[in-house]
């Protein structure tokens, strides 16, 4: 009886010893929303062990949201039950949630942590008001990839200009393969064709003014842009309507297509479908107005501190350790994307280097269509996008249409 | 001080006998208050909600605006509006063939043979399987390149419609798909109404002479009008609420041309680049006086019915 008290007792003072030890080691807990596919995930899982190694009182809770789902989950958890940190994209996407007051100001992290010398290429994207909203980890080129048994089959070199790409289009045409591809059934795809074409017609600082509202979408100059694209338009894979942007990157890689203008994040799905470095190529969207300063489309991925943050010091911290060199490079060589930071390291995938290259030597960087014009202006944009390249008939209501939708927008 | 002690009534007496005197009154009332409750909260208010949020501007996180009427002056202003208002009717106009069809496969089915409960059971699945898979598998359906549809229409004309991505056939591939699920659901009503068809009237019919279409007509369907009317009732509802469909099958492209009006609302006050919530209710206002126009036909001709009775 006296031993099985005794040993009762030890027990429970055992088991309390063991709860103080679960209280010694309790975790400041950093709740992360974020939105990212499987292999960009399992990065910022890696960069997420690094940053817990470094600050081991700190215990990073990610939740992870399906891509398209997120951009409308954003706005009710944002309001009503705030994580530390969120994923968003810079330039005029995150406007509304910063003139919400939705966003933190962290123009402190950035000023403590030199980042306006390191991230200098994207400060202007994360600037509103003179403030930085967030902190850029990561971004990637757009631009021509294509399919060199295409190319071999239809008999064709890589084009040295738009002419000559235009005039190939007639060869693939020939051969049965679809010039150029995309899959618009969720729009975006179609957008960058747009914005490319009017990169290389108007120039960066026009295409900004369009997307900023300050030219109507019935100007001379816009309809410059769409004679460009009816050149290629009856090339376009024709059901790009139905599909999605990764059926149109199936009919890339089964060579039916020869083209696709995208983002580097389509390398991954090309090589899974099966293409090596030695039949996937890469090449700079070609000059259309000569002599007009070449500017690219890059889009910028960042993360930022909500304003209803509970656990704000380490979520600076965090963003801190992302925003810096080492992170930065590792995180990307595994994402297989471009870091901000410039004293980062590139990974060594030709991809990625021709992509850093063209660059790093460009005149300006646009966002994409959908980040650099309000989200009502894009929407219709990308549907006038759409609708153009399955009835270039319709262009001057489409035009029409989206001078109202730009009158009433930028009011 | 001195009215309590010379009126010394026991609250207990008091509470009872109200209750006992009203008690066949507020008992009624009582068990109608948790419905009635919820129902103001989730039904009427919304309703005056969104139609006071019709007249403002809001984004949904920022400010409210006071606008006026001007969000129904754009709304009758926009192309894409009468674009869902069009396809609206269309879905009206062919969601109704659902009766029709339905009743058909009921009379169909409505027979005596072994495995019958089988065979109901499949032509009743469609409408057990969710909306969203409905949708999945029409799109697969009209694909181009895989679809069985696609390939079919490809080996007899030599070229394939990409249904989903043709302004012109588009609607019609949506509601061929909603039709499928909506036939079985008629079906069932029809099947229960055909329980319940008298078997003397039927034979008084025949012994008369009455059989094919006349039988049908005069005999049959008279009996089968209580299920018509919830079939009206719940098809025309389900034509006017679709959404899942138009949302799973092609997101109202292409270029905006298969929206219908709920998806619309929700695209401009909820989706991805919308947040015109006072624009979003107004859509909204519109398709409950479209809604309102057949709710109230239904609910006078149910009055009209009990008071006759």
């Amino acid at each position: 009886m006296n031993v099985s008290l005794k040993s009762l007792l030890l027990g429970v003072s055992a088991a309390s010893l063991i709860v103080s030890a679960s209280f010694a080691q309790e975790k400041r807990v950093l709740t992360y929303n974020a939105d990212y596919d499987p292999i960009p995930l399992a990065a910022m899982e890696a960069l997420i062990a690094d940053f817990e190694a470094a600050n081991p009182d700190v215990d990073v809770k990610i939740n992870n949201f399906d891509h398209e789902g997120y951009k409308t989950a954003i706005r009710n958890f944002l309001t009503a039950d705030a994580p530390d940190l969120a994923n968003w994209y810079a330039g005029n996407r995150m406007a509304p949630f910063v003139k919400a007051n939705q966003f933190m100001d962290v123009s402190d992290v950035w000023e403590a942590n030199g980042l306006s010398e390191a991230l200098g290429s994207a400060k202007a994207s994360m600037t509103i008001d003179g403030k930085q909203w967030g902190v850029p980890y990561t971004y990637y080129q757009w631009g021509i990839y294509y399919n060199r048994d295409a190319y071999k089959a239809a008999g064709v070199g890589e084009p040295k200009s738009w002419d000559e790409f235009v005039a190939n289009c007639e060869k693939f045409k020939a051969a049965g393969i679809d010039c150029l591809t995309t899959g618009t059934k969720a729009l975006w795809p179609g957008a960058g064709i747009f914005d490319y074409l009017s990169l290389r017609t108007n120039g960066y600082e026009w295409h900004m003014d369009l997307t900023a509202g300050k030219v109507a979408w019935t100007d001379q100059k816009v309809k410059d842009v769409f004679a460009q694209w009816a050149r290629i338009q009856p090339f376009i894979t024709a059901n790009h309507a139905a599909i999605d942007w990764q059926d149109a990157a199936a009919l890339l890689v089964q060579g039916k297509a020869a083209n696709y203008v995208m983002g580097n994040f389509a390398v991954g799905v090309f090589k899974e479908g099966g293409m090596t470095n030695d039949n996937l190529g890469f090449m700079v969207f070609p000059e259309i107005t000569a002599g007009l300063p070449r500017a690219e489309e890059a889009p910028t991925d960042t993360i930022h501190i909500p304003a209803g943050a509970k656990n704000v010091e380490d979520a600076k911290k965090f963003l801190a350790f992302v925003a810096s060199a080492d992170a930065q490079t590792k995180l990307n060589m595994a994402l297989n994307q471009l870091p901000t930071n410039k004293n980062s390291a590139v990974g060594d995938d030709p991809f990625l280097k021709a992509g850093f290259e063209m660059l790093s030597s460009a005149h300006a960087l646009a966002q994409f269509f959908d980040r650099d014009a309000p989200a009502e202006m894009a929407k219709a944009g990308m549907e006038g996008f759409q609708e153009f390249m399955v009835k270039p008939e319709n262009l001057d209501a489409i035009l029409d249409r989206l001078e109202k939708t730009r009158q009433r927008v930028y009011k | 001080m001195s009215i309590t002690r010379t009126a010394p009534l026991p609250p207990t007496t008091v509470r009872t006998s109200f209750w006992r005197k009203n008690q066949r009154r507020l008992a009624p009332r009582l068990f109608l208050a948790p419905g009635v409750i919820l129902f103001a909260i989730y039904v009427i208010w919304p309703i005056f909600d969104s139609l006071r949020l019709s007249l403002y501007d809001w984004d949904g996180l920022g400010e409210k605006t006071w606008l006026g009427f001007d969000n129904y002056v754009e709304l009758f202003d926009d192309e894409a509006f009468y674009t869902s208002l069009k396809n609206n009717v269309i879905w009206l106009v062919l969601y109704l063939l659902a009766i029709p069809a339905g009743l058909a496969i009921a009379i169909f089915l409505n027979q005596t043979i072994p495995g019958m409960r089988l065979y109901k059971s499949l032509f009743f699945f469609p409408f057990v399987i969710s909306q969203v898979v409905v949708g999945l598998m029409f799109s697969w359906f009209y694909a181009p390149g895989f679809g069985l549809f696609y390939g079919l229409i490809e080996a007899i004309t030599g070229t394939g419609i990409a249904v989903l991505a043709d302004e012109r056939y588009v609607t019609y591939g949506i509601i061929a798909a909603g039709l499928w699920p909506q036939i079985a659901y008629v079906m069932i009503l029809y099947l229960t109404g055909l329980n319940n068809v008298s078997p003397d009237q039927i034979e008084a019919a025949r012994l008369d002479g009455a059989k094919g279409f006349r039988m049908l007509w005069h005999v049959i369907l008279p009996q089968l009008a209580p299920a018509t009317f919830i079939a009206v009732v719940v098809t025309v509802i389900g034509a006017l609420r679709s959404f899942d469909l138009v949302s799973i099958m092609t997101d109202g492209g292409p270029y905006g041309t298969s929206r219908v009006l709920s998806f619309y609302m929700y695209e401009q006050a909820l989706s991805e680049y919308g947040y015109r919530m006072g624009y979003g209710a107004a859509i909204a206002v519109i398709l409950f006086a479209i809604m309102m126009v057949f709710i109230s036909g239904f609910i006078w001709k149910m009055w009209r019915e009990e008071t006759e009775h």
